[in-house]
C-alpha cells in the first residue's frame, strides 16, 4: 500500500523534473542535433550526385586515405603503448609511478596548437634535428611523418587512460595463478590478461581512433596544408570551407560525422554489453 | 616431497617481514601456517611456492635447492586465497590451463588432457559443473575448482593461502574435512595458511604458531594447546588468563598475597592459566576477588572475577561448576590446577 504523501526524499516534485528535462533536451538539440543537421542538409543540398562527386574529387579521395593512414599508424602505436604503460603502472611498484600517469595525461592538457608547434620546433627547418633529417632524405615537418607525430601525441593518452584503473582494480592475482600453474610471461599475457582487458582495450582504441581521424589542431600546424599532399580530413574541410565549396566541405564533414555516430554507438554497445568488465573505468 | 626452509630472512622496503625462519616439513605432511594478520605466514608460504624471493636463507625440496628456482620450475600447486579463477574460461578449461601452457614436447594429447580434467573434476565431486563459467559457481565449488586446477600439474607440494576464509561457516566445515581426507588419499605435501586457530588445530598433523616474522612454536595440536612454549602462543591458542606475579621463596605471590602455586625460580613473572583448569577452594591460599559478571555458555558457566587493588585491577575469567552460586558481587576463591608461569 503506497501512502499518497510520501514524498522520495531525494526526487524531486514533477514540473521539476519536467522543466530539468526539457532543458536538457533543448540544449542538446540546440548544440548537437542542429549543427548535425546541419551538416547533412548541406552536404546533400545539390543532391546525391554532387554529394558523391565531391567526395570523390582527387583532393578529397587524398585527404581521406591520409586520415585512414595516419589512424592505422598512431592507433596500433598507441594500443602498444597504453598497453604498455597500463602493464607497467598496475603490476610494478617503481618510483616516479604518479609522474608518469601526470605524464600520459598531459596531451589531455596541453592545447593541440602547442603540441603541434613542438614538433615543428623540434623537426622544422630552423631546429637542430630538421635539417640533419632532411639531409637523410627525412622531412619530418609539413609531411606525413610529422602528422603521424602529432597525431601519436594527442592520442596516446586514451588506450593507456582506459586500461590503467582497470588493471590496477583486477591486480595481478591472476596472472600468479596461471604462473604457478606453469605459463610463461607471454602465455600469462596472451590467456589471461588480454581476456581479462580485452573490452576496456576495444573501447580504448574506439575512442582513439575517433579522436586519431578527428584531430584539427596539432595537425593543421604540423601539416603545411599541401592538397592532394599533407591534408587529412578536418583540414580539408576548413579548406573547402574557405573556398565557398560548401557541398564539398559538408560532404567530407558528414563521413567524420558519420564516423562520430558510428563511434558512439559501438561505444554505447560496448558499456551497456560489457559495463561491469569497463566497471573500473566507469567511477573516473 | 620434504620442504626444508632454512634461516629464511624476507624484507619488503627494508622492513623485515621474516626473521630468519627455520622449518622441516616432513613428507605428506598436513601442516599449518598459524598466526594473526601481519605475522608473516602468507609471506613465508609465497616463498616456499616461489612467488617471492628470499632476501637471505634457503629452501630445499627434498635435496635439491630451489632458493632461486621460479614457480614454473618448482612445480608446486598453489590455491589463492580468492581461488584466482580465470573468468573467461570454463570450470574445465580452468582445470586444463596448467596442462595446456605446457611446452609441446611435455603436453599430453587434447583428449587426454580432457579425460585429465573430468577425471579431477569428479575427484573433486564437481561433475557436471564443467561448462560452467567461475561467476555460476558457489563459493565451495570455487574452491574446489581452484583446488583441482592446482592438482592438475601434478604438483610436489600443495600449498593453500587461507583456503576457507572467503566460505559461510557450515560450507567452511565440510570443506575442511573433505580437505583432510583429501590429503589422506592421496598423499601430498600440504601446507595451508589460516588465522583460524580452530581451523589448524583440527585440520592439521602440526601447527606452525607464528607471529611478527617469527615461528613461536611448532608442533601437534596437543603441543601447542597443552604446552604452549611462550606468553604469546598461550595467549593466542584458546582462552587464558595472564597475571603479573612475583615468585617468592619458591611460592606465586599476586599483589602480595601467595596464592599457594610452588615454582622453582624467584622473581616478577607472568601467570598463565586457561579458564577451565581452575578450582574452586574455600580456605587456604588462592586468588580471589569479586565477580563483575557471569554468563551461561552451553554446559558451562562462565563467570569474570576481578583481581588485585581497585586501583589496577585484573579482570580474569574461570569456568566455575552450573550449580555455584555466583552472582555479581560475590567473592569467588580459586586456585590453577593447570599453569604456567613466563619469566
Amino acid at each position: 500500500m503506497r501512502n499518497e504523501h510520501f514524498r522520495n526524499p531525494i526526487s524531486e516534485t514533477a514540473p521539476v523534473r519536467w522543466a530539468l528535462i526539457l532543458a536538457v533536451l533543448a540544449f542538446l538539440a540546440l548544440f548537437v542535433l542542429l549543427p548535425l543537421l546541419v551538416v547533412f542538409t548541406q552536404a546533400f543540398r545539390e543532391g546525391w550526385s554532387a554529394y558523391f562527386s565531391a567526395l570523390g574529387e582527387p583532393d578529397a579521395v587524398s585527404a581521406i586515405r591520409l586520415t585512414l593512414l595516419v589512424a592505422a599508424i598512431a592507433v596500433p602505436a598507441n594500443l602498444i603503448f597504453g598497453l604498455a604503460a597500463s602493464w607497467a603502472i598496475a603490476k610494478f611498484d617503481f618510483k616516479g609511478k604518479a609522474f608518469l600517469i601526470t605524464l600520459i595525461d598531459l596531451p589531455f592538457s596541453v592545447s593541440p596548437v602547442i603540441s603541434g608547434l613542438v614538433y615543428v620546433l623540434l623537426f622544422g627547418a630552423n631546429s637542430v634535428l630538421g635539417p640533419f633529417l632532411k639531409s637523410h632524405g627525412l622531412q619530418v615537418v609539413f609531411a606525413v611523418p610529422g602528422i603521424v607525430l602529432a597525431t601519436i601525441f594527442v592520442t596516446f593518452p586514451f588506450v593507456a587512460r582506459e586500461l590503467i584503473p582497470l588493471m590496477q582494480e583486477q591486480g595481478t592475482g591472476d596472472e600468479e595463478a596461471a604462473i604457478s600453474l606453469g605459463a610463461n610471461g607471454w602465455q600469462a599475457f596472451w590467456y589471461v590478461t588480454l581476456p581479462n582487458i580485452k573490452w576496456g582495450l576495444l573501447y580504448g582504441v574506439l575512442l582513439c581512433n575517433a579522436r586519431a581521424m578527428g584531430e584539427f589542431g596539432a595537425v593543421s600546424v604540423v601539416s603545411g596544408h599541401i592538397r592532394g599532399l599533407t591534408n587529412t580530413m578536418p583540414l580539408h574541410v576548413e579548406i573547402l570551407y574557405n573556398d565557398y565549396n560548401i557541398v564539398g566541405a559538408f560532404a567530407v564533414a558528414s563521413l567524420l560525422a558519420l564516423l562520430a555516430l558510428l563511434t558512439l554507438v559501438l561505444r554505447t554497445i560496448l558499456e551497456t554489453q560489457y559495463g561491469s568488465e569497463l566497471s573500473a573505468t566507469q567511477k573516473h | 616431497m620434504e620442504i626444508r626452509v632454512e634461516k629464511i630472512r624476507k624484507e619488503f622496503d627494508l622492513y623485515p617481514a621474516l626473521h630468519d625462519v627455520s622449518l622441516k616439513i616432513e613428507s605428506g605432511e598436513l601442516i599449518a601456517l598459524l598466526g594473526p594478520s601481519g605475522s608473516g605466514k602468507t609471506t613465508l608460504l609465497r616463498l616456499i611456492a616461489g612467488l617471492e624471493q628470499p632476501t637471505l636463507g634457503r629452501i630445499f625440496f627434498g635435496e635439491e635447492d630451489a632458493s632461486y628456482k621460479t614457480v614454473q620450475e618448482r612445480n608446486v600447486g598453489f590455491v589463492f586465497q580468492h581461488y584466482a579463477l580465470f573468468r573467461h574460461m570454463n570450470v574445465a578449461q580452468n582445470v586444463a590451463f596448467g596442462l595446456t601452457v605446457r611446452p609441446r614436447h611435455q603436453r599430453p594429447p587434447k583428449a587426454e588432457i580432457r579425460r585429465r580434467a573430468l577425471e579431477l573434476l569428479d575427484m573433486m565431486q564437481l561433475t557436471g559443473l564443467e561448462k560452467r563459467f567461475p561467476n555460476q559457481l558457489s563459493g565451495g565449488q570455487r574452491q574446489r575448482v581452484a583446488l583441482a586446477r592446482a592438482m592438475a600439474i601434478e604438483p610436489r607440494v600443495l600449498l593453500l593461502d587461507e583456503p576457507f576464509g572467503a566460505l559461510d561457516a557450515k560450507v567452511r566445515k565440510e570443506l575442511r574435512r573433505w580437505l583432510r581426507e583429501f590429503h589422506d588419499r592421496t598423499g601430498h605435501t600440504t601446507v595451508f595458511v589460516t588465522h583460524d586457530q580452530e581451523e589448524a588445530l583440527e585440520l592439521a598433523d602440526r601447527v606452525v604458531v607464528m607471529s611478527q616474522g617469527k615461528i613461536e612454536q611448532v608442533g601437534s595440536s596437543d603441543d601447542v594447546y597443552d604446552r604452549p612454549n611462550s606468553p604469546f602462543v598461550f595467549s593466542f591458542i584458546g582462552e587464558s588468563a595472564n597475571l603479573p606475579v612475583s615468585v617468592i621463596d619458591g611460592t606465586v605471590h599476586f599483589h602480595g598475597q601467595s596464592t599457594g602455586l610452588a615454582a622453582q625460580r624467584d622473581g616478577e613473572a607472568h601467570l598463565f592459566f586457561r579458564p577451565q583448569d581452575v578450582s574452586l577452594v574455600e580456605e587456604g591460599p588462592g586468588l580471589s576477588g569479586p565477580v563483575t559478571s557471569s554468563r551461561r555458555l552451553a554446559g558451562t558457566r562462565i563467570a569474570e572475577v576481578e583481581l588485585g587493588s581497585a586501583k589496577s585491577p585484573c579482570h580474569v575469567e574461570i569456568e566455575v561448576p552450573l550449580d555455584a552460586s555466583v552472582s555479581n558481587g560475590t567473592t569467588l576463591a580459586f586456585r590453577p590446577t593447570r599453569w604456567k608461569l613466563f619469566y
